[in-house]
């Protein structure tokens, strides 16, 4: 029963996952594609459950850690490559 | 232009923490569950770059005051000293040895050779990935 359950699951993170995709292609702006990337990486984390489960097995809980980290990281990296134009400053501005 | 991003500032006081004790914890772990040093040293330089893009290179050396070059030669330095001390037992290069003790607050704890040349192999990831991207970071 819980198989079926997590199997239907996945199926609609799939979904999920390629509406982002299609947004992450045909986005008009690069704020669209960005905020596309880190939900497709909020989408992983969760298809990373899933699949931990269907597998019975506790070993890709560190990997679901990692995801949602460098998920932020790379969103963070991006953001201020938007806004500043450069990622690591020399000095800051104040 | 005068720039505030108070809620990165914010927000990194807490995250920087978390993922650290997350990179020392997969560390630690590496010899009875998925990790090692590789990706704990991934991860620890992965904090470092994330006060480097609140940052800036000038305040994150003051913060962090480490020669990143000078790790990599400290974690090559490790590695080898646990290889090449197997030799001075007259066993093989490379031979590790554990042992089993009691500690007062930890309890059994099993002592690894193992462990000391994975500290060696996280010191060159963190020196190498900081060492890449501050390079690349500073445009002068």
């Amino acid at each position: 029963m819980l198989d079926i359950v997590i199997r239907i699951a996945l199926l609609c993170c799939s979904l999920a996952m390629l509406g982002l995709i299609y947004r992450v292609i045909k986005g008009p702006s690069t704020a669209d594609r960005v905020i596309a990337l880190d939900a497709i990486g909020v989408n992983l984390v969760a298809i990373t459950a899933l699949f931990s489960m269907i597998r019975k097995s506790s070993t890709f809980l560190e990997v679901i850690l990692l995801i949602g980290i460098l998920a932020f990281i790379g969103t963070v990296a991006f953001a201020k490559y938007l806004e500043r134009g450069e990622i690591i400053e020399n000095e800051r501005n104040r | 232009m005068k720039v505030n991003n108070i809620i990165l500032e914010t927000s990194i006081k807490v995250l920087l923490f978390i993922i650290t004790l997350f990179s020392v914890y997969i560390f630690t772990a590496g010899h009875y569950y998925p990790g090692g040093g590789f990706i704990g040293g991934l991860m620890t330089a992965g904090a470092i770059v994330l006060l480097l893009i609140t940052y800036d290179i000038k305040t994150v050396s003051a913060i962090l005051p480490v020669n990143y070059r000078i790790l990599t030669a400290i974690g090559l330095l490790l590695a080898a000293g646990t290889s090449v001390g197997a030799m001075l037992f007259n066993v093989p290069f490379l031979t590790h040895v554990f042992t089993d003790i009691e500690l007062p607050l930890l309890g059994e704890i099993s002592l690894h050779t193992a462990t000391i040349f994975d500290l060696g192999v996280y010191f060159v990831v963190v020196g190498v990935t900081m060492t890449i991207i501050q390079t690349i970071g500073e445009d002068e």
